[in-house]
């Protein structure tokens, strides 16, 4: 624990005052994965609900009111009610009032002066009021939720840490808000990691110009950008560790692919395979003690599954045709993958220790299966549909597919996000390869990265 | 300085090649009036004359490489222009055509002349299929071509294999061309 969180904390026992206010863990520094805030409170609010019955909660995320005047704390100001309000948007769980129709109202000089009549007029249910504080560790930041109707506030919290990344505070305001208002896992605060060609280097040691693509990683919307392999070679298939602070994927470094593990904040790597033989498609089990991958060991491309750290390789596929591109059930007991066996590539799946096996897919060519995590039954795949790929779903239960992308440019690669809700791909529909997410309904299509080639997408914990 | 000596030779070779190839250029053949043929049959007169020979056209031979081109060259060099000839493969398959074993058959041969070479098979894949399963095919492609060239009697070890999948296609079009061209094996030496 830093001497700047005791700090912190006991700043924190001093500043509790309104009876929803509870003071949350500071953030720590963006670079840093977040421990999830601790909430010392007992006390339970009723969730903020609309006005209507079965309609969406109609909320307002104003300009904080920044309560020092220097450029730092202005910018945080903005920057943090924008980012919220996108971050809430995105969960599409209220129904989040264009910012543009509420320019006018003025910002409430203190927190118990809220012109609750304007935001009534204007059709808010709830409204987010924020200040920003210059501090000597950076900005406190303080976001309520207050009932339009009641004129109460009904939630709030308290963060503080650096002004380098003020998005941080509205990612942690958003899932704690979607927690505490519809027990709702939100997915602000989580990230993407990918492999590009952005940075346009070649690969050395061929004769013909080939680009390398390295592994990023960036905010789940496509904020921060980083840059986490310095290979200079093809590195792809990024996939993350359950803990958010590993990232397993498959790397030409030493010529032939093979599997690695980078601890992105520990900036230490690990050859779990120890070289041997050519791996490739690594993926972490649910409880992060095992990966699932791709070997042509012994002569064929078979699954295997071994320790992290490599021990206790076992083959699970045996067949002459192509097995390939696992992924785990959400419970680590079945894993699903491509195979060839048919004479096209179908999704499979089998138990983890190798019995079981049924096919589940009846496409013309279907790969990339993506297991979606609970309580969804599900698993997203790339199906050819045409000259190119569009994302498809099965439900496992009912053996039904539903379509996510319909044909505009070729769509590939699903990654489920941990609550379910959303799945990131790659697509051409926009020219080159790029990220989008999409919400699990086909909704909400975004355009995540811009720079350069982009594939291969996998979304943290 | 053994390394300009060498390029000295190569430089050497070359200009007499390209002498030789003047030469040629110089002297094309000219027609000229010829004067009656003499009667020179004193055997048969009923036979007719011999009909005019036709004008001889030079043969043009493409220079034979030197005995040591492969030998002198930088890998580099002999990468940029292979005398291992690409193998290529029909949609979704792994399987060594006709054609393609003629390719394997003339790639043994220059492994058995050159028996200090070394070589990576690269296995590639057109851009219809996914990332995720081009990545097995190009494998299975480059081990297809590694097994065949075993199969007549190259040593396994040395014969590397990678796949690249479509990670790095050929031709950049998005045609049946450009597919074609980019399902293949490629040959890389890796020493000789």
């Amino acid at each position: 624990m830093t001497r700047a969180s005791v700090l912190l904390k006991l700043l924190a026992a001093l500043m509790v005052s309104a009876s929803a206010l509870v003071v949350a863990q500071q953030p720590q520094p963006p670079q840093e994965p977040q421990q999830p805030p601790k909430q010392p409170t007992t006390v339970e609010l009723p969730p903020l609900v609309g006005d209507a019955p079965g309609t969406q909660t109609r909320i307002a995320v104003p300009e904080l009111l920044a309560l020092s005047s220097d450029r730092e704390t202005t910018e945080a100001a903005r920057v943090v009610a924008q980012v919220l309000w996108d971050d809430l948007n995105f969960e599409r769980e209220f129904y989040m009032i264009p910012r543009d129709t509420y320019k006018t109202i003025p910002a409430a000089p203190t927190l118990d002066m809220v012109p609750y009549e304007r935001w009534r007029e204007l059709g808010a249910d709830g409204v987010v009021i924020g200040t920003v504080q210059k501090v000597a560790t950076g900005v406190r930041v303080e976001l309520r939720l207050y009932d339009v109707r009641a004129r109460a506030s009904v939630f709030g919290r308290e963060y503080t840490g650096s002004a380098a990344n003020p998005r941080l505070y509205a990612h942690y305001m958003s899932d704690d808000l979607h927690e505490s208002q519809r027990r709702l896992r939100g997915v602000a605060k989580t990230k993407l990691t990918f492999s590009s060609d952005r940075n346009r280097e070649a690969v050395v040691g061929t004769v013909e110009k080939r680009d390398v693509k390295e592994v990023y990683v960036t905010d789940y919307d496509g904020a921060n950008p980083r840059r986490i392999t310095i290979n200079r070679a093809l590195n792809v298939f990024p996939n993350w560790s359950p803990d958010g602070r590993s990232i397993v994927y498959t790397s030409y470094r030493t010529g032939v692919p093979d599997i690695l593990i980078s601890n992105i904040y520990a900036g230490t790597m690990e050859i779990p395979t120890k070289g041997s033989g050519q791996n490739w498609l690594p993926v972490f089990s649910p409880d992060g003690t095992k990966i699932a991958f791709t070997s042509s060991r012994d002569g064929n491309p078979e699954l295997y599954v071994m320790n992290r750290d490599g021990s206790d390789t076992r083959r699970l596929t045996n067949n002459p045709e192509i097995d390939t591109t696992p992924t785990w059930s959400p419970n680590g007991n079945q894993i699903a993958f491509t195979s060839g066996r048919t004479g096209t590539p179908q999704i499979y799946v089998v138990g983890a220790d190798g019995a079981g096996l049924r096919r589940i897919s009846q496409e013309s060519y279907a790969d990339r299966p993506t297991w979606s995590p609970a309580p969804y039954n599900e698993i997203a795949f790339s199906a050819r549909s045409g000259p190119g790929f569009d994302i498809k779903v099965l439900n496992i239960g009912t053996g039904e597919t539903r379509q996510i992308t319909f044909g505009e440019g070729t769509n590939e690669s699903p990654a489920w996000s941990p609550n379910g809700r959303h799945l990131a791909f790659m697509s051409t529909r926009a020219g080159k390869s790029q990220i989008f997410t999409v919400d699990r309904d086909g909704r909400n299509i975004r355009q995540i990265t811009r720079d350069g080639n982009n594939q291969t997408p996998n979304w943290s914990q | 300085m053994r390394r300009n000596a060498k390029a000295l030779m190569v430089l050497v070779l070359l200009l007499t090649i390209g002498v030789a190839a003047c030469k040629d250029k110089a002297k094309p053949p000219v027609a000229r009036p010829m004067p009656p043929p003499m009667v020179t049959n004193t055997g048969d007169p009923t036979r007719p004359p011999d009909p005019p020979r036709p004008v001889a056209e030079p043969v043009i031979v493409p220079p034979m490489p030197a005995e040591d081109t492969i030998g002198s060259k930088s890998i580099d060099d002999l990468n940029r222009d292979s005398p291992l000839r690409p193998l290529f493969f029909e949609l979704d398959s792994s399987d060594v055509s006709t054609d393609g074993q003629q390719v394997l058959q003339a790639n043994a041969a220059v492994l058995k002349k050159y028996p200090g070479m070394q070589i990576t098979i690269e296995g590639h894949c057109d851009e219809r299929g996914t990332a995720e399963y081009n990545l097995a095919l190009g494998e299975r492609r480059a081990l297809s071509a590694k097994n065949y060239l075993v199969s007549l009697g190259i040593p396994a070890d040395k014969v590397k294999t990678v796949s690249y999948g479509k990670e790095f296609p050929f031709d950049a079009g998005h045609d049946d061309n450009a597919w074609k061209n980019n399902r293949r094996a490629h040959f890389v030496i890796t020493a000789k």
